[in-house]
């Protein structure tokens, strides 16, 4: 069956990038017709239409250099959703090893006839090497340390769902922003779409001149907490930090940590996120985890919605 | 026997204080006279228009040869070095095997013989293996023919060594050229480290870490009487202190690149690793410093760091592929584009920077035009306007920043010794 409703078709028209590396590239506008597009899904599947023919005849490549199992089944799922085929690739037994550029590997794939690459790099910027290098359209599925654009697309879809707007809510990313690109695409996205945007962690985890980001910079979450109507608990990223940026998990947990305790000075209705998967006991308690407040289950879902968005939208084939 | 007649350039000879339009004589390989001549000479060449001035030196080259030809050979790096108006390089040691004993410094004088293209002087390591932490043959490698010493790229981290370096170099009379960074802080940098490099989430290299290097190189100057040449140089801080440095008498030398004085950091929101360079590409507070440190001879010369690579290693992701640009055949354009156009310099300064600057640094009898000095001239044609085009690099590097930079001058006529060696 190939359902496109009205507004798929409005939408659909109206988008004319071809990747999408970062929401640093987007504008206001275009992010919400993501998330518009999404919904439309949404709606869909509450109907029980979770199998579309939009992609049909279309082929998709999941290109994963960096290991990530959640990412990718949530892409893998969404192009089957859209009915799209899928090539899977890892760079584990590639000829990658071999000597091979990345360029090369990108370049033989896209020979095969792909019309979307999905990409999941370590290294900042290797999306952009491909969109520079290859005909078909690049997604980023996380860049190193710089974006990891439909990361935050859910996240924000998820706020938006439940209050509505983002303008004019507070929000804060806690935990290490240096080394988090779901922390840097949050801000490129919140802002736009008018949220206030505090960032938050010990003084070793943020980078340099991040307010020229346009955010504004906290160290010591409880005095912050009560202003808060969202939090999103980024992971502490052991793998990828220098040793000796703060001086023990326990000493984090005890800073930093989302706990019960903590909880009650934040507002009623506060919302928190966490980009997952999560260090159980480090950035969060399983109490707060799976507590009234946690929308944690709800960002898995809708990160589903929002890769079949950017699939569709982005998808050079099957204009309506 | 044979005689040459530069006829009616502008002769620029920063060694002796010269600027003038005028002939310049040369007969078996020497420079006979600046002035007016009507004497015959076996070879004519008409310099109107043009300056004439001695053979560029860059004092910061990597050859790759022994060990990487892939990536450059003493040839293929003489040939791009005339190409660029350049008549002698100094080589870095960081060749496989290490230029760290008497017969790897001779084989590389006994290769750049072969090639007969520039002059080539190798510089000796500092300590074994460029591994920082045992001196290397020293006094042997000064009688096979090495100039100064450096561990090319590797920064001299430990202060003990570079002091000990430092007493034992003096002996020679040599300098110790240093790379200054702080190894623990810009190690896994890939770029400067400010608001660019947090935006696009790639690890920064803080411009303290070349600042301190330097402060300590200074303080060592001091407390042995050596020779410290800084290499590359290209943060504020660094230039403030080597300023302080000279006014105290201290024998502090230092270089700078044109990619350092020209690109700033924002250049990496393009991720085009041909930007990826070190020292990185900095601020514009720090260009600044820069431009200010040539003006008032802070900065002694400008060289290119020639680090050419074969594409395949600087086609790959940034964080993969290594530092540096293939420099040789831009130093000249980039430098008259970024500090003679905009005037921050005028010519006879510029020429200093690339000719007498890095031959006294050297200490060879090379950059500059007296009478019976080796005839090694450039020709410059200071307006031609031209498009600089990686794919016709001599070099076996096409890795450039510049690629496609519309800019005006450059060299026309390169002589060695007296014998046209390039033309345009
Ligand atoms: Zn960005």
């Amino acid at each position: 069956m190939n359902f496109v409703t009205d507004t798929d078709n409005s939408i659909k028209k109206r988008w004319t990038k071809r990747h999408l590396l970062g929401l640093e590239y987007l504008s206001a506008d275009e992010i919400t017709m993501i998330l518009d597009q999404a919904a439309e899904f949404k709606r869909l599947a509450a109907q029980g239409e979770t199998k579309l023919g939009l992609l049909r005849g279309t082929v998709v490549a999941n290109l994963f250099f960096e290991p990530s199992t959640r990412t990718r089944t949530s892409f893998g799922l969404a192009a089957k959703r859209l009915s799209a085929d899928i090539v899977e690739f890892s760079a584990a037994g590639s000829s990658l090893v071999k000597g091979e550029t990345f360029i090369d590997t990108a370049r033989n794939i896209e020979a095969m006839g792909v019309d979307q690459v999905v990409v999941r790099h370590s290294t900042p910027g290797a999306p952009h090497l491909l969109a520079q290098n290859l005909n078909t359209s690049v997604l980023n599925a996380g860049d190193g340390t710089h974006e990891h654009p439909t990361q935050a697309l859910l996240d924000i879809f998820t706020i938006r769902e439940h209050r509505g707007t983002l303008q004019g809510l507070t929000v804060a990313l806690v935990g290490d922003i240096s080394h988090s690109r779901v922390a840097r695409s949050n801000i490129w996205g919140l802002t736009k779409l008018g949220a206030r945007v505090i960032v938050c962690g010990p003084a070793t985890l943020i980078p340099q001149h991040v307010e020229k980001l346009g955010v504004e910079v906290a160290t010591d979450l409880d005095k912050i907490l009560p202003e808060l109507d969202c939090i999103n608990l980024l992971r502490i990223q052991f793998e990828r930090q220098r040793s000796g940026l703060f001086p023990s998990i326990a000493e984090y947990a005890h800073l930093f940590g989302m706990n019960g305790e903590r909880l009650k000075t934040a507002k009623d209705d506060v919302m928190i996120l966490a980009p997952g998967p999560i260090n159980r006991g480090v950035e969060i308690t399983p109490d707060v985890a799976d507590g009234g407040h946690s929308v944690i289950l709800d960002q898995v879902t809708n990160g589903l919605l929002i890769r079949m968005a950017c699939l569709y939208l982005l998808n050079p084939k099957n204009s309506p | 026997m044979t005689s040459t007649r530069i006829r009616g350039g502008r002769v620029i000879d920063p060694s002796q204080g010269i600027d003038t339009v005028a002939d310049l004589v040369l007969q078996d390989g020497k420079v006979v006279s600046i002035g007016t001549s009507t004497a015959a000479a076996d070879v004519e060449i008409d310099a109107t228009d043009m300056i004439v001035c001695p053979g560029l030196i860059d004092m910061h080259v990597s050859l790759r040869e022994p060990g990487f030809e892939e990536d450059e050979t003493i040839a293929t790096g003489a040939a791009a070095a005339l190409a660029g108006g350049i008549t002698s390089v100094a080589c870095m040691p960081d060749t496989q095997p290490v230029v760290d004993n008497r017969a790897a410094a001779e084989f590389i004088i006994l290769q750049a013989g072969r090639a007969g293209l520039a002059n080539v002087f190798p510089l000796g390591a500092v300590t074994k293996d460029c591994n920082g932490e045992e001196l290397a043959e020293i006094g042997q490698l000064v009688e096979a023919g090495v100039v100064a010493f450096s561990d090319a790229t590797r920064p001299l981290a430990n202060a003990e060594i570079m002091r000990r370096a430092l007493e034992y170099c003096g002996m020679f009379n040599r300098p110790i050229f240093n790379h200054p960074a702080v190894p623990e802080l810009v190690h896994g940098g890939v770029m400067h480290e400010d608001y660019v490099s947090t935006e696009l989430g790639l690890r920064g290299m803080p411009a303290a870490a070349e600042d301190i290097a330097v402060g300590r190189d200074i303080a060592l100057a001091k407390v042995t009487g050596g020779r410290v040449h800084l290499q590359t140089i290209s943060s504020l801080g660094s230039i403030d202190q080597i300023r302080r440095a000279k006014a105290a008498g201290l024998r502090v030398t230092a270089e700078i690149t044109p990619h350092n004085f020209t690109l700033m950091d924002d250049r990496l929101r393009t991720f085009n690793s041909n930007y990826k360079v070190d020292p990185p590409l900095r601020t514009a507070d720090h260009l600044a410093a820069c431009i200010e440190g040539l003006q008032d001879g802070t900065i002694d010369a400008i060289c290119s760091d020639h680090q050419p690579f074969a594409p395949e290693k600087k086609s790959r992701e940034l964080n993969l592929v290594p530092f540096g640009a293939s420099g040789l055949e831009t130093l000249l354009p980039i430098s008259i584009a970024s500090l003679i156009e905009p005037g921050h310099l005028d010519w006879p300064q510029l020429i200093g920077k690339l000719t007498n600057g890095p031959a006294k640094i050297l200490g060879i009898p090379k950059g500059t035009l007296a009478t019976g000095a080796d005839a090694d001239v450039t020709i410059i044609d200071p307006q031609v306007e031209w498009t600089i085009d990686a794919a016709q690099f001599r070099s076996r590097g096409h890795n450039t920043p510049f690629d496609g930079w519309k800019v005006r001058g450059r060299a026309r006529t390169v002589l060695v010794a007296g014998v046209v060696a390039y033309e345009v």
